[in-house]
């Protein structure tokens, strides 16, 4: 679709209507994970080991199953064996086999009558352990000597002879790296690290699950993703997968976190053994934290050349994640979008994908970027200021444009990266003067978009208004943007569309809310279902007319007579074909599905603006930044939404939050007292630009916008506390304490 | 558990008295209710004093001091002028303690009983020479604020005993207090450090000072060098830079996950510092709303 197609005639594409969720959430009607009950209900709650690591050498569980009220306890012994790769994983992970393998691992679950029955229950399940040495750090753990977590979890692309926590291996590039570096000015090697962070999101995991002896089985739950929830479940518990009907609740925040299962197979097989009857299982912030998946934890090599005159002629980076006690850790999408958004002739990558004990991570926004993100724009920046040169010039200088080969590989197609720089000079606070000890620091970001399998329905009602039916649930705001596009395609008001997200019964396979494609592929195969029931309205149109199907065209909510030569009739508006669609052939509806194509990647770039206390250490955000391609705002309000929410999960990462684990590898932080995300007050408004570069992939020209945001604050604030005081920081997070003895090595 | 709501502080001393296993009283709950949800604490027997009447008053006594219940909530406290003109450090410390709904539970006695050595509200009680009134099986005594906790999680009180009352002295002329905390976000945390200073002067000379360090040791510190630091001086550069040496000469801290060993002593000393100076400008009749870093 051209460019000026896009601006143009757009009537609710583009507005900021209220959100169709908005009432329900803020009256309470709104049903989250754990609002749902059913009749005979039972509550669960899972005994979860508090070792790091330890052999299970014997699971008690009489005592637990005499308690009057108790109805079901489940071991690993309840669960099928011969389970092979991923599959096992998530097994292992759902329930413990062997060996504990991470704090909280889960070794039992109980379901009783009440959930303080079951939880009483609970503590009386006796485990018996052997305690093993543990690893929690990415660099001990890749370490020859250091604790196997198990042996031959590697998988082919380990080459022979790499220590036994390394169960991936990647490297990738192009050009000549050591010629690259030779034609450098000044080239400069760093070692970066990342703490492992939470999603964090409100509502913790929660489910009710309901399986039958015949292996019937239905779920509610509050995911990102039903049929990744269905068929990781029936994978775990040997069923089939369409015999298990999965219902997604309204969901309280996800961010990646829920596009996995943890404890949700538990509620099937407690059911199961409980004759049947429905069981809860409701996680407390401290299980959230110390059994669901957070981000990978990062330890990473950055090489970058470069020319007096900023150009860029080499850059080489060696990351090692650990993802917790399986495979997973994204250090491939860490090491694709860590230069993705320069020109580099030559460049190359090495990743090692490590084991530890810690629990599976899951995706987080982005996952992998921000990482790659600090290493990269942080080493840059150190950079700019040894040549002395402007890091925004820089960036420019070596900003990739539509039909530049990528560092990773492919060719870009189109994209936003100069428009964003440009935008972002041209904003006032860039402008705004700083004083003592506060300092601006500036960084871009990237992440893909992700086109996925998509299966979307839509039907026009009676009355003529419209349902959409998807298979992504809402976690940013799709439903208000599939409305918006549906009503624009159509032709009639935004309040007049319905979407719903429905259960796995409903539609084909679709994949979750992730990699920033609900907008943009359920948003897509929208527009055209909705296309399709057009041209059927065309077509009855065109019955009662008496004219050709093509002689009639839709526009403004009506079929009109294509041109003088169709004929003269009245427009014919949706409300009057809807009412008698019975009559002239039956419900008018329209059905998209595919593995969805023409993704449209967007860049990011921030300012932030910092005070830094000399004498206490402690960040204070004065400005911040955020400027972003989103290729088409749908509902700009909503894409404000997801920058400054990237924004604020980017800043706890990089100011105050982490994963403490003592030393014998428990957790020690697992509460939002001491995990620290930013609170409301710790920050200003952040400032947005929705900078727009049309996807020509898209029917409105819809980037995913969700992920990018979180990228740019970790390295955006390390810059900027270097511009403040001085000190650099290269140890995620910058906590006061950190900042402070930085400051104090400085000062000698 | 058995919960209990005596109406008058005699009848709570006999149930005191004759409690069995774990035993705490409900002031606010803030501390207790979280405990027990946590499954940190799970007392045998509850005693709520909010049934007590006078239990919400906050009076002037004959004196010019005040007498503060033990039910009274953070939100009680700061709504009162006339007790946040007297003694702002120590409103302004229990104003920190948690959010908007927190405080309007939680109390003075309770983050004081709790013995948490980061309570935010202690230290200002400390440096303003406030005490607390005690009833028990052997009658009534008066104690310091600084000679209730016994360290993390305990306090001195004597098994039937509890506090019916804190006392505040009278503020008199040319006083001014302060606290300030450090935490590593801006609401919502434990402090890593707190320091109140609470001081007196002739014309520009400190002629009376009291200065407290919370979350430094394993109880709240009266530090009498530091106070002596300052008597005596115009707050200069000299009585800075010894009152910051001795505030951090007095710490005695754990290395934990809120911070180090060094950091918490080195910020000992800047935040001595800092409400040294608050404190002065309070004495010299500046009105500060508010205090922070
Ligand atoms: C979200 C949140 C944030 C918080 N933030 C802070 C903070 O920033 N700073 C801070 O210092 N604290 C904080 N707290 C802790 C708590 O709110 C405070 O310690 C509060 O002052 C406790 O008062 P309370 O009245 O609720 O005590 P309660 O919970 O009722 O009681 C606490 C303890 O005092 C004992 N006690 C109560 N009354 C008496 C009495 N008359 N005689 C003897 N013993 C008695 C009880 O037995 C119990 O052990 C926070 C708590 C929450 C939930």
């Amino acid at each position: 679709m051209a460019k000026d197609d896009l601006s143009t005639h757009l009537k609710y594409v583009g507005t900021r209507p209220d959100r169709p969720d908005g009432l329900d959430k803020v009256t309470g009607r709104a049903r989250y994970g754990a609002d749902i009950a059913a009749a005979g209900m039972l509550h669960a709650a899972v005994v979860r080991s508090p070792h790091a690591h330890a052999r299970i050498i014997k699971i008690d569980t009489s005592k637990a199953e005499a308690v009057a009220g108790v109805k079901a306890v489940v071991t690993r012994a309840d669960f099928p064996t011969g389970l092979t790769g991923e599959d096992w994983n998530l097994q292992e992970n759902t329930m413990a086999g062997d060996k504990a393998l991470y704090d909280g691992h889960a070794v039992a679950a109980v379901a009783a009558t009440t959930s303080l029955l079951a939880k009483e229950a609970a503590e009386l399940v006796e485990v018996e352990y052997e305690i093993l040495p543990h690893v929690t750090d990415v660099d001990e753990a890749i370490k020859p000597d250091a604790p196997v977590i198990r042996e031959g979890a590697a998988d082919a692309s380990v080459p022979e002879g790499m220590p036994a926590n390394v169960v991936k291996y990647m490297e990738f590039g192009h050009g000549d790296i050591e010629a690259g570096f030779a034609e450098a000015d000044l080239v400069m090697e760093n070692t970066y690290k990342t703490e492992a962070t939470h999603q964090g999101y409100i509502e913790p995991q929660a489910c009710m699950g309901q399986l039958g002896k015949d292996g019937k089985g239905e779920m509610w739950v509050s995911t990102q993703g039903h049929w990744y929830i269905r068929k990781m479940s029936a994978a775990v518990l040997g069923l089939e997968a369409s015999q298990l009907r999965v219902t997604p609740s309204e969901i309280g925040g996800g961010f990646g976190g829920k596009t996995t299962i943890f404890m949700e197979p538990l509620s099937l097989a407690l059911s199961k053994k409980a004759g049947g009857r429905p069981v809860k299982i409701v996680m407390s912030r401290a299980e959230v934290l110390r059994a669901t998946g957070p981000t990978a934890s990062a330890s990473m090599d950055v090489k970058i050349g470069m020319k007096k005159d900023g150009t860029l002629t080499a850059a080489r980076a060696e990351f090692r994640m650990q993802g917790g006690a399986f495979p997973g850790a994204p250090v491939d999408m860490a090491l694709y979008c860590a230069f993705a958004a320069y020109k580099l002739p030559n460049v190359e990558h090495i990743g090692y994908d490590v084991l530890a004990n810690r629990p599976k991570c899951a995706a987080y926004r982005a996952p992998g970027s921000p990482m790659g993100a600090f290493a990269a724009e942080s080493l840059l920046d150190e950079m700019c200021h040894k040549l002395g040169l402007d890091p925004l010039e820089v960036r420019k200088k070596n900003a990739v444009r539509e039909g530049d080969k990528s560092s990773y590989g492919p060719k870009f197609g189109s994209i936003g990266l100069i428009e964003t720089l440009d935008a972002l000079e041209n904003h006032p606070n860039m402008q705004a003067p700083l004083g003592p000890n506060q300092g601006r620091g500036i960084a871009t970001g990237y992440w893909f978009n992700h086109g996925g399998e998509t299966s979307v329905s839509m039907a026009i009602s009676e009355d003529g208004t419209a349902q959409v039916s998807v298979g992504t649930p809402d976690i940013g705001g799709s439903r208000a943007s599939i409305a918006l596009m549906t009503a624009e395609a159509l032709g009639i008001p935004y309040e007049n569309v319905r979407v719903n997200v429905v259960e796995t019964g409903a539609l084909g396979v679709n994949e979750p809310t992730h990699g920033s494609r609900a907008t943009f592929a359920s948003g897509k195969a929208a527009v055209e279902s909705t296309n399709q029931a057009i041209a059927e309205m065309c077509r009855r149109a065109a019955a009662e007319w008496g004219i050709a199907p093509e002689a009639v065209e839709w526009r403004d909510g009506a079929a009109h007579p294509a041109g003088p030569n169709a004929g003269d009739f009245p427009p014919m508006s949706i409300q009057e074909i809807a009412v008698k669609m019975g009559e002239t052939g039956g419900p008018i509806s329209g059905h998209h599905e595919g593995n969805l194509d023409g993704v449209g990647a967007s860049f990011g770039a921030h300012a932030v603006d910092v005070e830094v206390d000399p004498e206490t250490g402690r960040t204070t955000i004065l400005r911040y930044l955020v400027v972003q391609d989103a290729g088409r705002a749908i509902h700009p309000a909503y894409v404000e939404g997801q920058y400054q929410g990237g924004a604020v999960q980017g800043i706890g990462w990089a100011l105050n939050e982490e994963y403490i684990y003592d030393d014998k590898g428990r957790l020690q932080n697992p509460v939002f007292l001491d995990y620290r995300i930013p609170v409301a007050s710790d920050l200003p408004m952040i400032d947005t630009v929705i900078v727009e570069v049309p996807n020509p992939g898209h029917p409105y020209g819809v980037r995913g916008v969700g992920e990018t945001g979180i990228t740019p604050p970790l390295p955006a604030l390390a810059n900027a506390i270097q511009n403040a005081v001085g000190v650099r920081m290269r140890d995620l997070p910058m906590s006061p304490v950190k900042v402070l003895a930085a400051i104090k090595a400085q000062n000698g | 558990m058995k919960f209990h709501s005596p109406t008058s502080f005699a009848e709570a001393v006999v149930l005191a008295q004759n409690s069995e296993g774990v035993l705490r009283y409900l002031a606010g709950g803030t501390d207790v209710l979280v405990q027990m949800r946590a499954g940190i604490v799970t007392p045998d027997e509850l005693i709520d004093l909010k049934k007590i009447p006078g239990v919400f008053d906050i009076t002037r006594t004959a004196e010019g001091g005040w007498t503060i219940g033990v039910g009274v909530s953070g939100a009680q406290l700061g709504a009162h002028a006339e007790l946040c003109a007297d003694w702002p450090g120590v409103v302004d410390g229990m104003e920190l303690v948690g959010s908007t709904q927190v405080q309007g539970r939680a109390t003075l006695v309770g983050n004081l009983c709790n013995g948490s050595p980061a309570a935010d509200s202690v230290p200002g009680m400390v440096a303003a020479g406030a005490t607390v009134s005690i009833t028990g099986p052997e009658g009534d005594r008066i104690l310091a604020i600084e000679d209730i906790p016994a360290g993390p999680g305990r306090t001195n009180l004597t098994k039937g005993e509890m506090i019916t009352a804190i006392n505040l002295p009278p503020r008199g002329e040319n006083g001014g207090d302060c606290y300030l905390r450090f935490i590593p976000r801006t609401e919502m945390d434990i402090a890593v450090v707190g320091c109140a200073v609470n001081l007196r002067l002739d014309g520009d000379t400190i002629t009376e000072a009291r200065v407290s360090l919370g979350a430094v040791a394993p109880t709240v510190l009266l530090v009498q060098d530091a106070a002596d630091a300052i008597i005596g001086t115009t707050l200069d550069d000299e009585a800075v830079a010894n009152l910051m040496a001795a505030a951090s000469a007095a710490c005695n801290p754990i290395s934990d996950k809120r911070g180090t060993i060094e950091f918490r002593t080195d910020v000992a000393g800047v935040l001595a510092k800092r409400a040294a100076k608050f404190a002065y400008a309070r004495a010299k009749g500046e009105v500060i709303k508010g205090t922070h870093l």
